[in-house]
């Protein structure tokens, strides 16, 4: 891609102007014409959107005066507020850390296997990720129900105790994370898998005969190969995590008593349902600083992984 | 058919880095041109700009009487042969074959025609019917070339087209490349690295050095008479001897020490300079160990490494300053590392350079 | 000597089995979890009325099963209301998406221009913008084109979620093509268009079909942007649907709730059984193509 840039500098640097020149500038209006939906999708249903929420959300309530940054104010002053804040950050982290790790064994067991019954296994193990969230959610809700729980059921047989799962703060905020990790989890194990497939047989055969333990193979080789591709896939799914809306939305709605809600539920709650469009904007742009350091960090992860590659 | 002139022509990228520094050159209608010399040279820019794939930064190039650096690629009536084959890997060989045509409109029993016959001409008419991933590494040339040959274009282009290829499969498709020039007779440019590949394909060898032309010619007047250091040590393998040397009195001074009578036939040219700082060049197959024969003159040494090549037995050793010289003596002649060694200069084969500009006397 | 040697492949041949064991368990282990809520679905489809309801014997095994639930599902006509609008958004964004970024990937992997590296880069940023930071402001847009509550304003809003991604790997698909191709169609007398038709198009098949499920998978999961902007049953695609109208008042009907979800999630599960590979090089792609 930095090919690009340069065969720009080329085209403008040469002022003589030849038919072949001609032809190069017509193929980059056709060029242009070719991006051209593109860059109305970006700008017409990103970069505006995003542009009017920061307006919408310096507007008052019923939208006809201009106030500034009150309602970051009145946010920043909610108790609710700053458990959401709580909320979406422990949601997040431990979800993320739970299906990075997950992930990371699921893809290093499928590994290990002889390749031939790999297939079969991937194909069932991806199938949580495969469902939509917000269907596969109900699944978890009527598991969780409090009279008819069939994983109450479950833990009865070891002699557990029914646990309350949608019934009391914590146990509701478990919940939540628990369906976030299984349905995010095959996700980090396909990609592990495809990086771990990506790291040569050489190198580890190379270290088997230096005397490497197969921890050590890990520690040495793998871990150092998948480096890169473990970070994006945590920033990743750190930004997609910490937006999430259709899990809470199905399975708590937000309770009990709006301590299961995340940015994406509050923001939609108070914005669309309480019909405070500017204060939803505003909720959900809080989000927006976080996402971008994620994002920086992404972008710098993939462009090194880039330069590698070349 | 026809010829393609290149004159003055300059390849400059941006930052000023000039690929091509204003080559001149004549191809003749029917004539098998290699450009050859060492990567970076500015062969394949050279190449890529008569095809129209690089512009042009100054000069111009002519094929058939017309001046086509404002023609883009598809008119100027060329075809390319690529290093990596670039054959399209959905389309049936037939198809690839066909594509050009079909894209031009020509008539479907035209294309038949032209491709029945250049898969007769390539001996792949048993292909047609196949995708490329199901060819070997010779049939994918082949079939690339036949792409070329069924479009009877103007120029063949080639651009290191065997360089993909195993050593044996490399000396077939080379005699195979020939053969089909010899039976279409179509103005060929062809590009390698290779100078044994430059050597037996060519009516003309063109070798080339940082962006410049050092040489031209058939491939025995540059084996025999080449005009700088670059083309004397680049044709030829293994690579021509060099030490510093001086004339006196009719004879080589050599660094080492050594003084080799120069033949008769040469010393009114070799006369103006004595006295200055000059190389002295000669190519292994003129170092042997065989003393019979007119202008031969003797140097001993002491071989490092042998190397016996089955019709021949190179011996390494040091010379003087220069390092590695190198001999091709006869396998039955008895060497070993660390043995003095007599061999003969066959002096009417030596070479002298001047040693600041590199030309050879 | 001999001996050892022999003991050491014996102990290297023990460890190999029992890491063989540990890959097996953890694998059968993890199946039966990720398994199990789609599985506990289809058996609470498959039961009575009144099986569901029964509190005692075992909630994971079906001993009357039936049909009732998907029969009276499929014969609800709202059902196929919102089954009809899930296929009519999602075909329209599929071909929608596929159009502007197969061609936009076009341009930005093979025709240079002015810009085009700000704009690789622009898409893959927009990619990273979650649906949850836009749908407000979007939905003051949609509202005021007159959209709101029509499946138009989904089919107008779903390309966010669909055309960065696709660009992205279709970027990655072109640019691996190797560029004599491209040289050689030149010469052969391609036009640009007939060369992204005839050569990149075909070549590329793989992630064309790769960013084709991709987006087919994503407008059929969305679920922020129609629970935002969709109120009445008619114009609900089959997430909200399912979730929102099925589910109403205190007795759930969870047997056809379970039917419900489980036809709603069938078309990308289909999908995924029969193309695995060309969905699990999508996925991956973002990552290994970048």
């Amino acid at each position: 891609m930095a090919d690009s840039m340069t065969a720009a500098v080329t085209a403008a640097a040469q002022p003589r102007s030849s038919s072949l020149q001609r032809l190069a500038r017509r193929r980059s209006s056709i060029a242009f014409l070719m991006t051209l939906p593109l860059i109305c999708v970006i700008l017409g249903l990103v970069v505006y959107p995003a542009g009017y929420a920061i307006y919408l959300s310096m507007l008052s309530r019923r939208m006809d005066e201009f106030v500034g940054l009150t309602q970051y104010d009145i946010l920043i002053e909610s108790d609710t507020f700053w458990l959401v804040v709580f909320q979406s950050c422990f949601f997040a982290v431990t979800a993320v850390i739970a299906k990075a790790a997950i992930g990371f064994w699921l893809a290093h067991m499928l590994h290990h296997i002889p390749t031939k019954g790999q297939r079969k296994w991937r194909g069932m193990l991806l199938v949580p990720w495969v469902i939509p969230p917000a269907l596969s959610t109900l699944g978890w809700w009527w598991m969780y129900d409090p009279t008819y729980s069939s994983l109450n059921w479950i833990l009865a047989i070891f002699a557990v105790p029914a646990v309350p799962w949608l019934g009391e703060p914590w146990w509701a905020r478990v919940s939540v994370i628990i369906v976030n990790v299984w349905y995010g989890a095959p996700f980090f194990m396909i990609m592990y898998l495809a990086a771990l497939k990506s790291v040569p047989e050489q190198l580890y055969e190379a270290a088997a005969i230096d005397g490497a333990s197969s921890w050590q193979r890990l520690r040495y080789i793998t871990l150092p190969m998948m480096q890169n591709i473990i970070s994006i896939t945590v920033l990743f799914s750190l930004i997609v995590t910490f937006a999430n809306y259709d899990i809470v939305r199905v399975l708590t709605n937000g309770g009990p008593r709006d301590l299961t809600h995340l940015f994406a539920t509050y923001a939609f709650q108070v914005g669309i349902l309480s019909g405070n469009i500017p204060r939803g904007a505003a909720v959900s742009l809080f989000m927006l600083p976080l996402l971008a350091v994620f994002a920086f960090f992404i972008l710098r992860g993939v462009n090194q992984r880039n330069k590698e590659m070349n | 058919m026809a010829n393609v002139s290149l004159r003055n022509l300059v390849k400059e990228y941006d930052g000023g880095v000039q690929a091509v520094k204003g080559i001149n050159l004549d191809i003749q209608d029917h004539e098998f041109v290699v450009l050859v010399g060492p990567s970076g040279c500015g062969k394949t820019t050279t190449l890529r700009m008569i095809a129209g794939l690089e512009e042009i930064t100054k000069g111009e190039i002519d094929i058939g009487g017309n001046v086509v650096n404002d023609v883009p690629p598809r008119d100027r009536d060329i075809a390319m042969v690529f290093q990596n084959y670039a054959l399209y890997p959905h389309m049936s060989v037939y198809d690839n074959m066909a594509f050009g045509l079909t894209l031009r409109k020509f008539a479907r029993s035209e294309i038949d025609k032209r491709v029945k016959n250049a898969a007769r001409i390539l001996d792949i008419e048993a292909l047609l019917e196949r995708k490329p991933k199901a060819l070997s590494g010779g049939q994918r040339q082949r079939v690339a070339m036949g792409r070329a040959i069924v479009r009877d274009p103007k120029v063949f282009l080639f651009d290191e087209p065997l360089s993909n290829l195993d050593a044996k499969l490399r000396v077939q498709m080379r005699t195979e490349i020939k053969k089909v020039h010899q039976t279409v007779r179509t103005t060929t440019v062809y590009v390698t690295h290779d100078q044994v590949e430059a050597m037996t394909l060519a009516d003309r060898v063109v070798v080339m050095n940082h962006g410049i032309i050092e040489q031209v010619g058939p491939p025995q007047e540059l084996y025999h008479h080449p005009t700088t250091r670059f083309v004397a040590g680049f044709i030829g393998s293994p690579a021509m001897n060099f030490i510093p040397a001086r004339v006196e009195n009719d004879a080589v001074h050599l660094a080492d020490g050594t003084f080799l009578p120069i033949p008769d036939a040469r010393r009114e040219r070799y006369a103006p300079a004595a006295g200055r700082d000059l190389l002295f060049g000669i190519r292994p197959e003129h170092l042997t160990e065989q003393r019979i024969g007119p202008n031969r003159a003797d140097i001993i040494i002491t071989p490092e490494v042998i190397e016996p090549m089955g019709m021949e037995t190179l011996v390494h050793f040091h010379f003087g300053d220069a390092r590695d010289f190198c001999a091709k003596i006869d396998p039955t002649a008895h060497a070993a590392p660390g043995e003095r060694l007599v061999l003969t200069a066959d002096m009417s084969n030596m070479h002298l350079l001047d040693a600041a500009t590199g030309r050879v006397l | 000597m001999s001996a050892t040697i022999g003991r050491r492949s014996g102990s290297l041949r023990a460890e190999r089995r029992w890491a063989l064991w540990t890959a097996y368990i953890s694998l059968i282990i993890a199946c039966v979890i990720f398994l199990m809520p789609p599985v506990y679905m289809l058996i609470t489809s498959l039961k009575t009325n009144a099986d569901i309801a029964n509190l005692q014997g075992n909630p994971w095994i079906v001993t009357n099963p039936t049909l009732e639930h998907y029969r009276s599902i499929i014969g609800n006509p709202l059902f196929l209301t919102f089954f009809w609008n899930s296929i009519k958004v999602t075909v329209l964004t599929v071909v929608v998406s596929m159009v502007i970024s197969v061609l936009a990937a076009f341009a930005l992997a093979r025709m240079r221009f002015w810009g085009s590296q700000w704009l690789a880069t622009g898409v893959f940023l927009t990619y990273l913008v979650p649906d949850t930071l836009l749908f407000i402001p979007l939905y003051q847009i949609v509202g005021g084109l007159g959209l709101l509550n029509n499946t138009w304003g989904l089919v107008l809003v779903y390309p966010t979620l669909t055309v960065p991604f696709c660009t992205w790997i279709m970027i990655g698909y072109f640019a691996s093509i190797p560029k004599e191709l491209d040289e050689a169609a030149l010469i052969d007398g391609a036009s640009w268009p007939q060369m992204l038709i005839k050569i990149f198009i075909p070549v590329a098949l793989p992630g064309i079909i790769a960013a084709t499920i991709f987006a087919f998978t994503v407008s059929w999961a969305a679920f922020v942007y129609p629970t935002a902007f969709i109120t009445t049953p008619d114009q609900m695609p089959l997430t909200i649907g399912v979730v929102s109208t099925l589910v109403r008042g205190d007795t759930f009907a969870w047997g056809q709730i379970m039917a419900g979800a489980l036809l709603a999630a069938l078309p990308p599960v289909i999908v995924y059984a029969f193309l695995m590979d060309y969905y699990i090089a999508g996925l991956t792609a973002g990552a290994t193509k970048g």
